[in-house]
C-alpha cells in the first residue's frame, strides 16, 4: 500500500507492505543505499538512521510505524560530506572497508546532539551497538572527540 | 550502484583521453613489455592520465578495508611525481594481465598486495613519467634530461606544461625499454602518512558495495541452502513463497532453492516460506564435539611428517623436565560486515558479474564453466568489498557460482543476497585445530626437544592450490610458524607432524590462515616454559632469540613501550607474544584484568617490523584492526555444529568485539631495511596468546582453548 | 517489564475496587496474602520481568537472564545512554513474526528500565526484601498500592504476557497474577518472614 515518508527533507511515497522494514524501503524502493544491511536484528547498527533526530535501527522498524516522523539517512546528513562528524571522520582517517561507517556516523551524530562534549565512556556507551569488523574503534573514538571540537567551532 | 553500461563506458572514455599505460602479458609471466594502446579505456591499463590532469590508478587488487586504494596509488604517484590531489583509484576488471607478478592468479590475499606490487606499480609510474617528459621535450625541442617534473607540472627554462597537456602526445610515443626507480632517500610520498582516498565516498553513503548494485530489471534472490553439512535437497514446494507479493519465481540451485523477487524483503519472506525436504546427513551429521574428540585421539599418534631434526625420543627422555600441553581452537566464520552477495546478468554467451571478490579470475572461470562459455566472455566488476578476511576469495567460487546458476535458471538479472544467518551458517570456515605439544627442556629451561602433533582440516586439499602447497601429505598452511619458529633455532631435536582429517565441513583461509592457531600454540607453550623455568617471560624469550635480532627488537620495543619493567596497575597483568607471518614480525603486549568474571583487555602495545613502510597511517590502521579481529577470536569466536547443522546464526550468538571491549592500542612501526612484508594479517596471530599469557600471569590459570574461558573459581 | 516491577505494588484497597469481576469477599488473612505473594514474586522474578530489574545497571536478556549485549546500561533516566537509548533498538511494538527470532521486542510507551535513583531490583532479591521494596514508595517510584495496581495495566507490564515471536511469556497467566496480587493486597500486602 502507498505509504508517505519524510526522508531527508523530501516527501516520498512508496508502495510497500506495512511490515516491510524501513531499511529495505530505503535501499530497494528509494535507492538510498548508504544505509546498510548487516544483521537484520538490531545487533550491528549498520542500518542506523534517525527518526526525528533519534537513532533507530532501520532493519527492525516496520515502515508503517514511521508515520510522520522525519527520516534522516547518511545521505541526508549533509549534501557534500561537510557535517562536522563527517569532517572529523576524514581528518582522523577512520574508515577501512567502510561498510559499517554510515551507521557509526549516524550514531555519533545522535550522541553529540545530547552530549556535545562526550567522554570516552560516553562514546563507548553510544557506539557499542555498532559493530566494525575491520576494528576501526580506536579511530572512531578519536574522531568523535574531534567532531565535538568541530561542532563547538574549534579547529 | 546504478549502472548504465553505455554511460559508464562513455564517461570513462571522456575522462581518459590521454595517456594510458598498460601491460601486455604473454601468459602469466611478469610483464615483459609495456605498450601504450590506442583505444581507451583498455582492459589492461594500470594507469590513465587524462587531458584534465586526472590520474587514474587501476588496481589489480581489491580494496576491502586494507587501504590499497591509497597505498598502490602512492606507489605510482611516487614515481610519476603527479599532483596527489588529482589521483583516483579504481578496481581493474578480471583479466590475466592483472595476475600477480610471478603467479598469474589475480587475487587479493596473503597480505601481498603492497609488497607484491611494489616494483610493478612503481615501474608503471616511472614509465608514464618518462613518456610525459619525452613528449614535453619534443614540444620544447630539448632533451628530456633537461626537464624537471613535480606535482604534475613539467618545467624547463621558465616554461611549464601540465601532465594533462602532454598526455595525448605521450600516448603516441613508444614506451621506454627500461626505467630507473628512485632511491628510497628520494621518496616524497612513500613512508609518509597519507590519508585514504576512499574516505569521501565512505562517509557519505556514496561508496558502492556489491550489495548496492542496482539497475533496471535487476531482481533480488535469497537462497534456501542445506540445513546441515551433508544434507541434499530431496524435494521442495515453492507455492507458498509465490503467494508473497513481490515474489516472482522459485528456482532450484545446485543444492538449494532460490526465491526471486522484486526486492530483498519479498525474496527473504519467500525463501522463509519455501517448504523443502532434505536428506539426513550420513551418520546423523557431523558434530564439532565429536570431531574435536576424534582430533584429540589423532593427536596421540604421529601424522605426516612436517619436519624432523635430531633424535627426539632420547632427547625427550634425557630432558631435565618435560611439559605436555594440548591447545585447541574452534571453527570460525569470517563474518564480514557486508554479507555475501553477487549480481549476475547473462546476455547470450556473455555474462556480467558484480561482486566483491578477492578472486576475480577464479570466479570468472567458474562462471564460464557453468555457462558453457569462455572466461573472456565473463566480465567481472568489483565494487568495494565490505570486508573479506579470506571469505571472498574461495577456490570453489561458491557464492559466485551459485548466483550464476540462479540467474541462468531465472532468465533475468539477479542479485543474490545472503542474510547474516546464511553467512554465519553457510560454511567455509577457519578449521578447528588441536595441537599436542611435548617439550623437553634442558637444565637452563630451554627447549631441547620439541614434539608437536597438529590435527585439523586442510584448507587446500581438493583445491587448485593443492599442488603448490601440499607436499607429502602436509598442507604448509596447517603448520606454518611451528618448525620454523625462531624460538627453536637451537632446539636439538624437533619432530612436527600433521593429521589432516576430512570432514563434511567446508573450510577456507581466514585472516592470517595457519598462524591463527600455530601462534597460539607456540607462544602459549613458550610462555609455559618460561614460567616453568621460573624466568621472566620477556627475558626467557630474548635468550632464545639471541640470533634473531628482528624478533628480539620487536619484542623489546613492545615490552618497553608497554612498561614491561614496571608493575601494571593493581588487578592487572601483562602477557606478550611475537610471531612472524607473511614476512612481517609483530610483537604484542596485552594488559588485562578480570571484570565481572570476564577477561577485560585494557591495552595492547604492538611493535611491527614489516620492512619498508609505505603508508604508516595505513599500517597503524591494519594493526589496530588485526588486533580487534584476533581479540574477537580470543574472547568470543566459536562455531558449534550439531547433527551437521551450525548452531550459531547471527551476532547475538556469534558475537564480534564491540567498542566497549576495544583496548587502547599503541602501534610502533620499526624502521627496517628488511624485505617488505605484508601488513593486513600479521598483527592478528600474537594477540590471542598475549592475552592468554596475561591471564596466566594474573590468575595462574593456563587457558589452552580458544575462545578463552575462565574457570569459575577464577572469575 | 521493568515497569511490571513497579506495578508490583498495587495496593490493596484500590486493587479490590478496580477488580472488575470480583465480588468483594471478606479480606483474606495474612497467610493467604503471603501465599499469594509467592505467585507475585514468581512473576516479578520471571526473566520477562526481572531482566529489566537487574542487580546493577546492566539489563539482562534471554530466559537465562544473561547480560544484555552491547554493554547496554540503565543511563541517567533508565532509558539507556545517549546514542544507544533503549528505543534505538526497541520500537513501539514487537516486530512482526516474519522478522524472525531474537529481534528486540517493543512497547508503545517506550522501552526503559527503572531510573537509577530507584532501580527496583528484582534479580536475586529474597522474597521478604522484594516484598518490602515494592511496597516502599521511597523505592518504587512514589507509588502507593493504588498506583501500583494501576501500573499493572500498563503496556510494559502487560508486555510480559505478549513478549513477541519466539519468546516465552511469563509462565503465570496474567489473570492469575492479578488475582494473586489482589489477594495479597487485600490481605494488607503482608511480606513473608
Amino acid at each position: 500500500m502507498a505509504i508517505k515518508l519524510h526522508v531527508n527533507g523530501a516527501v516520498r511515497e512508496v508502495d510497500a507492505p506495512d511490515d516491510m522494514p524501513l531499511l529495505w524501503v530505503l535501499r530497494d524502493l528509494l535507492q538510498l543505499s548508504g544505509t546498510k544491511y548487516g544483521c537484520g536484528m538490531a545487533q550491528c547498527g549498520a542500518c542506523t538512521v534517525h527518526l526525528d533526530g533519534q537513532p533507530v535501527r532501520a532493519c527492525v522498524t516496520p515502515v508503517a510505524t514511521v508515520g510522520a516522523r522525519k527520516v534522516t539517512t547518511i545521505e541526508g546528513l549533509s549534501p557534500d560530506g561537510s557535517h562536522p562528524v563527517q569532517q572529523a571522520w576524514a581528518e582522523v582517517d577512520v574508515v577501512q572497508c567502510g561498510y559499517c561507517q554510515s551507521g557509526q556516523i549516524m550514531t555519533a551524530v545522535a550522541l553529540l546532539a545530547k552530549r556535545p562534549d562526550p567522554t570516552d565512556a560516553d562514546i563507548d556507551a553510544a557506539l557499542s551497538g555498532n559493530i566494525c569488523r575491520c576494528g576501526t574503534y580506536v579511530r572512531v573514538r578519536e574522531a568523535v572527540h574531534v567532531a565535538a571540537r568541530l561542532q563547538r567551532g574549534g579547529k | 550502484m546504478t549502472i548504465s553500461r553505455r554511460g559508464f563506458l562513455a564517461g570513462a572514455a571522456a575522462g581518459t583521453a590521454g595517456l594510458v599505460v598498460s601491460f601486455y602479458v604473454p601468459g602469466a609471466a611478469r610483464a615483459a613489455a609495456m605498450t601504450p594502446t590506442p583505444a581507451s579505456p583498455t582492459p589492461n591499463a594500470f594507469l590513465r592520465i587524462g587531458s584534465d590532469d586526472s590520474v587514474t590508478v587501476v588496481l589489480a587488487h581489491a580494496e576491502m578495508g586494507q587501504g590499497i586504494w591509497t597505498g598502490l596509488a602512492m606507489l605510482i604517484a611516487e614515481e610519476l611525481d603527479c599532483d596527489w590531489a588529482k589521483v583516483r583509484s579504481e578496481h581493474a576488471p578480471a583479466a590475466p594481465v592483472y595476475g600477480f607478478p610471478g603467479m598469474g592468479l589475480q587475487m587479493t590475499g596473503g597480505s601481498s598486495s603492497t609488497n607484491g606490487e611494489f616494483d610493478r606499480y612503481r615501474t608503471v609510474g616511472a614509465t608514464a613519467k618518462a613518456m610525459l617528459l619525452r613528449a614535453a621535450a619534443a614540444r620544447w625541442k630539448t632533451s628530456p634530461a633537461k626537464l624537471t617534473a613535480q606535482n604534475g607540472v613539467i618545467a624547463f627554462g621558465g616554461k611549464t606544461l601540465r601532465y594533462g597537456e602532454v598526455a595525448a602526445a605521450a600516448m603516441a610515443l613508444p614506451p621506454p625499454k627500461s626505467v630507473t626507480l628512485k632511491e628510497p632517500k628520494a621518496w616524497r610520498l612513500i613512508g609518509t602518512a597519507v590519508r585514504r582516498l576512499d574516505t569521501p565516498e565512505k562517509i557519505t553513503g556514496r561508496a558502492q558495495f556489491g550489495i548496492d548494485v542496482a539497475f533496471p530489471g535487476l531482481r533480488t534472490a535469497v537462497v534456501l541452502r542445506p540445513p546441515a553439512f551433508g544434507a541434499t535437497l530431496q524435494s521442495f514446494d515453492g507455492s507458498d513463497a509465490l503467494t508473497i507479493p513481490g515474489v516472482e519465481q522459485v528456482v532450484k540451485t545446485a543444492n538449494g532453492v532460490a526465491v526471486i523477487a522484486a526486492h530483498f524483503w519479498a525474496a527473504k519472506l519467500g525463501r522463509d516460506a519455501v517448504r523443502a525436504t532434505w536428506s539426513t546427513p550420513e551418520g546423523g551429521g557431523v558434530s564439532t564435539a565429536a570431531l574435536l574428540a576424534s582430533f584429540r585421539d589423532l593427536a596421540e599418534r604421529e601424522g605426516a611428517v612436517v619436519a624432523t631434526t635430531g633424535d627426539l625420543k632420547p632427547t625427550l627422555a634425557g630432558a631435565a623436565r618435560t611439559l605436555d600441553a594440548t591447545y585447541e581452537v574452534p571453527y570460525l566464520a569470517h563474518a564480514p560486515m557486508e554479507p555475501l552477495n553477487c549480481t549476475v546478468k547473462i546476455d547470450g554467451d556473455r555474462c556480467e558479474i558484480w561482486t566483491g571478490t578477492q578472486f576475480p579470475t577464479v570466479d570468472q572461470g567458474a562462471a564460464a564453466a557453468i555457462l558453457g562459455t569462455t572466461p573472456d566472455k565473463v566480465t567481472i566488476h568489483t565494487p568495494f568489498l565490505g570486508g573479506g578476511f579470506g571469505r571472498r576469495g574461495n577456490p570453489a567460487s561458491d557464492f559466485v557460482a551459485e548466483a550464476v546458476t540462479v540467474a541462468k535458471a531465472a532468465g533475468v538479472p539477479v542479485k543474490v543476497i545472503w542474510t547474516r544467518e546464511d553467512d554465519v551458517r553457510g560454511g567455509y570456515y577457519r578449521p578447528a585445530y588441536v595441537h599436542r605439544v611435548r617439550v623437553g627442556v634442558d637444565a637452563a629451561g630451554a627447549p631441547a626437544a620439541w614434539h608437536h602433533v597438529v590435527v585439523g582440516q586442510s584448507i587446500l586439499v581438493g583445491t587448485p592450490f593443492e599442488k603448490f602447497a601440499v607436499h607429502n601429505g602436509v598442507d604448509a598452511t596447517s603448520v606454518e610458524g611451528i618448525a620454523d619458529s625462531p624460538y627453536l633455532e637451537h632446539t636439538a631435536a624437533k619432530h612436527v607432524s600433521l593429521h589432516s582429517p576430512r570432514t563434511p565441513i567446508t573450510v577456507l583461509w581466514w585472516r592470517s590462515v595457519g598462524h591463527t592457531h600455530t601462534a597460539f600454540a607456540m607462544e602459549s607453550m613458550i610462555d609455559e616454559l618460561a614460567h616453568a623455568a621460573g624466568q621472566d617471560p620477556l627475558a626467557y624469550r630474548l635468550a632464545l632469540l639471541a640470533g634473531k635480532p628482528r624478533f628480539a627488537r620487536a619484542l623489546e620495543t613492545a615490552a618497553k613501550e608497554a612498561g614491561w619493567s614496571t608493575p601494571p596497575p593493581a588487578g592487572r597483568a601483562r602477557g606478550l607474544a611475537v610471531h612472524e607471518a607473511f614476512g612481517s614480525i609483530v610483537a604484542e603486549v596485552a594488559e588485562v584484568s578480570i571484570e565481572d568474571g570476564r577477561i577485560k583487555v585494557h591495552a595492547v602495545t604492538a611493535a611491527v617490523d614489516c620492512g619498508t613502510a609505505v603508508n604508516p597511517l595505513g599500517i597503524e590502521a591494519q594493526v589496530q584492526g588485526a588486533i580487534a579481529f584476533g581479540l574477537t577470536a580470543a574472547l568470543h569466536g566459536k562455531l558449534t555444529i550439531e547433527g551437521g547443522a551450525v548452531v550459531e546464526s547471527n551476532f547475538h550468538d556469534y558475537p564480534m568485539l564491540r567498542m566497549f571491549e576495544m583496548p587502547a592500542i599503541r602501534v610502533h612501526v620499526l624502521a627496517s631495511d628488511a624485505p617488505m612484508g605484508g601488513i593486513g594479517e600479521p598483527a592478528t596471530p600474537p594477540v590471542a596468546p598475549a592475552v592468554a599469557n596475561a591471564v596466566f600471569a594474573l590468575t595462574r590459570q593456563r587457558l589452552r582453548t580458544l575462545p578463552l574461558r575462565l574457570a569459575p573459581e577464577a572469575r | 517489564m521493568r515497569s511490571a516491577a513497579m506495578i508490583a505494588l498495587a495496593l490493596v484497597a484500590c486493587g479490590n475496587a478496580r477488580s472488575p469481576a470480583a465480588p468483594v469477599p471478606a479480606a483474606p488473612d495474612r497467610a493467604a496474602g503471603v501465599a499469594a505473594f509467592a505467585t507475585v514474586r514468581a512473576v516479578l522474578q520471571h526473566p520477562r520481568c526481572q531482566n529489566c530489574h537487574p542487580a546493577g545497571d546492566a539489563p539482562l536478556q534471554g530466559d537465562d537472564s544473561h547480560a544484555h549485549a552491547m554493554n547496554v546500561q540503565r543511563g541517567p533516566e533508565g532509558r539507556g545512554r545517549p546514542g544507544e537509548e533503549c528505543t534505538t533498538c526497541h520500537g513501539p511494538a514487537n516486530p512482526p513474526s516474519n522478522y524472525g527470532l531474537h529481534v528486540p521486542p517493543g512497547a508503545i510507551e517506550g522501552w526503559r528500565m527503572p531510573p537509577p535513583e530507584q532501580p527496583l531490583t528484582f534479580v536475586g532479591v529474597a522474597p521478604r526484601a522484594l516484598c518490602e521494596q515494592i511496597k516502599d514508595p521511597a523505592r518504587n517510584g512514589g507509588r502507593d498500592l493504588a498506583a501500583l495496581r494501576a501500573h499493572l495495566d500498563t503496556p510494559l507490564v502487560t508486555w510480559g504476557w505478549a513478549p513477541g515471536f519466539g519468546r516465552a511469556p511469563v509462565s503465570t497467566p496474567y489473570p492469575a497474577f492479578i488475582a494473586a496480587w489482589e489477594t495479597w493486597a487485600a490481605a494488607g500486602a503482608p511480606c513473608p518472614e
